[in-house]
């Protein structure tokens, strides 16, 4: 077949692209290893636009970090012990089918996991959509967190966490981001290199159907026609095949038979092969015919794009075939040798002996790198210039704060946690509905606790001070639990980067995370790019969601949230401003989104966390708990709330010049709400002090109301009980229409 | 036969199950008591002197929970270890296949509101006269948690009340002060039923999850009781 | 070569919780007039062999054993040759 340009331009290639394939295999492409090209070289493969800037992020921090090209990086925790992460997108396939998107998310985040040799252990999912009020939204919700538990739990592995945020943003395009987490030895740790020549090339799992290919059809040697409808856009998981896979696996792995191993995501086989090949600096040589296919008549070129879901490319050693065989057959589980390692890096790719693709595999795992204009949009100076002098102040705070609790992003989301087995292999210290998680590892002293966070209206506002606030309340929530932050995964979700002001944004973003990573100490481990997140009419904010990792020394020197017993003093470490700019105050109450952010002392930040680390890891916190979304009249409330129990609040002097809606209800970051013993108060106080950190005692827990006096009055009082309902209640009520 | 201390433990594991490390470890690590695993194409229980069949999917759920796991070539034996009085306890996933397999009476269906529930609950100690349950007091509320989509206990009229006759429901879901109320049930099951045995009372299937809250540092150790119970067994 | 299709169903006697609640979607989507909404199982496969008669106890058979469960569900077995 002769190449016409509609061919390449159809499969996502540009002519320039497509030269750059002809120059780099000097010749024409035959139809396979187009294909081949299009899918490595695209930006969910290859990251042609993204690459160099993600290069500004920190590899290495206070506890070592692997993170050099696999499919996952992470940390040690303890001499000898590994937990590696990293997040992943599934946006656009759940948009289209929410169900079977967010089911083989979680499957394909879960396998780059194990396909190091660590057994998964948690899962953590934030989840984005437009406004709960439509109906496309809670559709949206209700099929995501469906197919998340569907996947999830039938594996076996306990969704601990996530975040929910409804945004209009986000209605044409959800985000939903899935993190996994997994622990192994660190010298177990399997790699994806392709070496040994003659060694064995297996192909295990499902069978490979025409699952992801979708728009590829210009390919086809024969007219589609109605036939169109056969090719699955969406891609249909089979958590009971991969459960036995991790099994299958690790119990592989233990053999020392195994070379290598990749599992196969995007671009399936593509990919595979050549990474791995690329990566051992060595070639494959195989055949498609032996591959397991779901339909009989498929092409070589629709193979090797394919993107059935749960399988893996297994390099073993040579003459011990048999026994890597066994372990997959017990499984009940496919396991086919479909070539053999060759020592001249060519990825030659046949059909039933037939030589079909033929290219150097570094060469095709090289994606060209762009570096895209970026150009300030001018909604951001405008909005620089934002003051809040005409803004109202009002009436009936109590009003504001109910308002605020029965807000979808702030309340309860226990409605979403519930359907995920958040208990499975019995490791959950601290289950969700908290700042974090916590886990324990089983033989261990210490602990690992991880949350996920992420604020698109900040980083639309401002994105590199939005990133930084981000990553700051990410380790913020992990020193409340009692964790020291050890490592990030980001997944940053953008627009079309090929226009100059989302681009401007995602610059922006990546280089405030990337200051903010190296000020902390943190290094990134992972993570993961979704572009074109937008329709002609709307594109997300730009919404960078970060993972962190967090360690605890002793993980039964763990904290919550939830204030613990009456008399115990209520202490405020940090400092309030004036910070209304993007709060979910200002958006839910006036129906603003504008202003700056909240400004960030990256140093200020740091001593308050260390201070309320020391308190926790001293035993001397009853409670710890950041303030938020809804600022500090919010966090208070949920310490009630999950406490069941009330507090009497004088804020007295503490920003006493701040205007009562921003000292209430105000995100002014750096800030902790400490519960602790009486006895105990001085103790914090001094390690605030030493630490140069104010630290204002706001009042004390008790009673069944949360009450908070201001500028010589009552400005709220409410029962805890009324509190809980709206919190508990907000989300339910709004699904059950 | 195993001296009163030390009962010897076999898990059972299909593919697709997914707490027998839980049990495993409940049982080995905090219990201190001999376990092994048991591949479900085994077929020599010989030396166990309770089998136990955890939660999971086994088989992915596929066609009914449990139906599928039934035929597995180790079932064959464990109902003929039940049969001659061998201790079997099936938890969450462990008594839907006894339930398919018919060494329980009844059948488990879908939840009534449609979806997964993972979630602590309180359950009323109704039958203390099990190997399982001895070491707890009658009319006693333990937490334990569940996590499943499918725990709607149903049995005919006949059926529920030969249960009553013979004081073999051993668990309900109740609230914390131990009532036996419709908002207590997290399923729709009958009679709030959260755990039945069989007429000879060394089959029990149950819900909820006891190997989760062995150690009480996730949350609640009343699953202990079960194990307690089981230790003065022989 | 002949074809079984098999149609299992909750028995009469069972409440269909899922049935009645998908019955509530459509009322809210505007069918009003949907009653008695049951939801069940479809199986279809194809019998390989040459033996004709006795392919409808085989199937029933199959349905008592693994395909359906007696306790609470119904099955109708339809063959095609």
């Amino acid at each position: 077949m002769g190449m016409e340009p509609r061919m390449w331009r159809e499969l996502g290639l540009s002519d320039d692209e497509f030269q750059r394939v002809v120059d780099t295999i000097g010749r024409e492409p035959t139809p396979t290893e187009l294909a081949m090209f299009s899918v490595e070289w695209s930006e969910h493969c290859g990251y042609p636009r993204s690459r160099t800037l993600l290069a500004l992020f920190p590899k290495t921090g206070k506890y070592a970090s692997r993170v050099q090209g696999e499919d996952a990086g992470g940390i040690e925790v303890a001499p000898g012990l590994t937990v590696l992460f990293k997040m992943e997108s599934h946006n656009h396939p759940s948009q289209v089918e929410p169900f079977q998107g967010a089911a083989t998310g979680v499957g394909g985040i879960i396998r780059d996991i194990f396909t190091m040799g660590a057994r998964p252990i948690a899962v953590l999912n934030p989840l984005r959509f437009g406004d709960l009020d439509e109906p496309l939204a809670r559709y949206l919700l209700r099929g995501v967190v469906n197919g998340i538990s569907f996947y999830g739990n039938c594996l076996g592995v306990p969704t601990i966490g996530g975040e929910l945020q409804f945004e209009e943003p986000y209605k044409g395009n959800c985000l939903v981001n899935v993190m996994a987490i997994g622990v192994v030895e660190t010298d177990k740790i399997a790699t994806s290199r392709a070496v040994g020549e003659d060694n064995p090339v297996i192909v295990v799992g499902n069978s490979t159907g025409r699952d992801g290919i979708g728009g590829a059809s210009i390919l086809a040697s024969h007219e589609f026609g109605e036939d169109e409808e056969k090719r699955p856009t969406v891609q249909i998981g089979d958590p009971f095949t991969e459960k036995c896979l991790i099994e299958a696996c690790l119990e592989a792995l233990e053999t020392g038979a195994i070379v290598g191993m990749k599992d196969m995501g995007a671009a399936g086989l593509t990919c595979t092969t050549c990474e791995m090949s690329a990566a051992g600096e060595h070639g494959m040589d195989i055949d498609l015919r032996k591959v397991p296919r779901r339909e009989a008549d498929m092409e070589p070129w629709e193979m090797m794009m394919s993107e059935s879901q749960e399988r893996m490319l297994i390099v073993a050693e040579k003459d011990r075939e048999q026994e890597v065989l066994g372990i997959f057959a017990k499984w009940g589980l496919n396991a086919v040798v479909v070539g053999r390692v060759t020592t001249d890096g060519v990825l030659r790719v046949r059909d039933d002996g037939e030589v079909v693709a033929e290219v150097d595999a570094a060469a095709l795992a090289s994606p060209p790198v762009y570096q895209l204009p970026a150009e300030e949009p001018g909604y951001y100076r405008k909005n620089q210039a934002v003051d809040f002098a005409d803004l109202p102040v009002p009436e009936d705070m109590t009003a504001v704060l109910r308002e605020l609790l029965a807000s979808p992003s702030i309340a309860s989301a226990r409605w979403v946690y519930e359907q995920y087995d958040h208990m499975v292999q019995t490791n959950t210290v601290v289950a969700p509905g908290g700042d974090a998680a916590v886990l324990q590892i089983k033989d261990y002293r210490q602990g690992i606790a991880v949350t996920t966070d992420g604020n698109g209206r900040y980083c639309y506002l401002d994105p590199y001070l939005g990133a930084q606030l981000v990553l700051a309340e990410a380790a913020r929530n992990l020193v409340c639990v009692g964790a020291e932050p050890a490592g990030v995964t980001d997944c940053l979700n953008f627009g079309n980067p090929e226009k100059p002001d989302r681009f401007w944004q995602f610059k922006r973003c990546v280089e405030g995370l990337a200051d903010a990573c190296r000020d902390f100490g943190l290094p990134v481990v992972s993570g993961n790019v979704s572009f074109y997140n937008e329709t002609p009419d709307t594109a997300v904010y730009p919404t960078p969601v970060l993972g962190v990792l967090g360690v605890l020394q002793d993980v039964r020197r763990h904290c919550t949230a939830g204030f613990k017993r009456a008399d115990d003093v209520v202490l405020l470490i940090g400092d309030t401003r004036e910070d209304l700019g993007g709060t979910e105050y200002l958006k839910r109450m006036h129906k603003r989104v504008e202003g700056r952010p909240p400004a960030l002392d990256l140093d200020f930040e740091k001593k308050v966390q260390g201070v309320c680390l020391e308190a926790v890891r001293e035993g001397l916190a009853a409670s710890a708990h950041d303030c938020s979304d809804g600022g500090l009249a919010v966090a208070l409330a949920e310490s009630c709330i999950f406490g069941n129990i009330g507090a009497r609040i004088a804020l007295g002097d503490h920003a006493s010049d701040v205007r009562l809606d921003a000292r209430l209800f105000g995100e002014s970051p750096s800030r902790i709400i400490l519960s602790v013993r009486r006895e105990n108060a001085d103790r914090v106080k001094d390690m605030a002090s030493r630490a140069k950190v104010p630290i204002a005692v706001l009042g004390e827990v008790g009673g069944d109301q949360l009450v908070i006096e201001a500028d010589g009055g009552r400005q709220i009082a409410t029962k805890v009980a009324e509190m809980e309902k709206i919190w508990r209640e907000a989300i339910p009520l709004l699904m059950q229409q | 036969m195993s001296t009163a201390a030390k009962l010897r433990y076999g898990v059972v594991v299909f593919p697709g199950t997914n707490c027998d490390t839980d049990t495993w470890h409940a049982l080995h690590d905090v219990m201190e008591a001999p376990v092994d695993y048991i591949w479900h194409e085994d077929t020599d229980l010989d030396g166990f002197d309770c089998v136990i069949l955890p939660g999971g999917f086994s088989y992915g759920d596929y066609l009914r929970t449990g139906a599928v796991a039934r035929f597995s070539p180790v079932m064959n034996c464990v109902v003929d270890f039940a049969g001659k009085g061998g201790l079997v306890l099936g938890i969450c996933n462990g008594f839907q296949i006894l339930l398919e397999a018919g060494l329980l009476p009844g059948a488990m269906m879908r939840n009534v509101g449609q979806t997964f529930v993972c979630k602590y609950v309180n359950l009323r100690v109704e039958s203390t006269d099990t190997p399982y349950t001895r070491a707890m007091a009658r009319g006693a509320v333990l937490r334990i948690p569940i996590a499943h989509g499918e725990g709607n206990y149903h049995a005919d009229e006949t059926t529920l009340s030969e249960l009553k006759r013979n004081d073999q429901i051993v668990f309900r879901y109740c609230t914390p002060e131990g009532e036996i109320a419709p908002e207590a049930n997290p399923n729709g099951s009958l009679d709030n039923i959260a755990g039945i045995c069989n007429r000879e009372r060394n089959v029990m299937g149950m819900m909820p999850h006891p190997e989760r809250c062995t150690d009480a540092l996730l949350g609640s150790s009343d699953g202990r009781l079960v194990w307690e119970s089981l230790l003065g067994a022989s | 070569m002949a074809k079984a299709r098999v149609v299992i169903t909750l028995k009469e006697t069972i409440m269909d919780a899922q049935g009645q609640t998908v019955e509530k979607a459509l009322h809210n989507l505007g069918y009003g007039n949907v009653r008695n909404l049951r939801i069940g199982k479809f199986i279809e496969m194809d019998l390989d062999g040459t033996a004709r008669e006795g392919l409808q106890s085989r199937v029933d058979e199959m349905c008592r054993k693994l395909l359906a469960n007696p306790i609470i569900e119904d099955f109708q077995v339809e063959i095609e040759q």
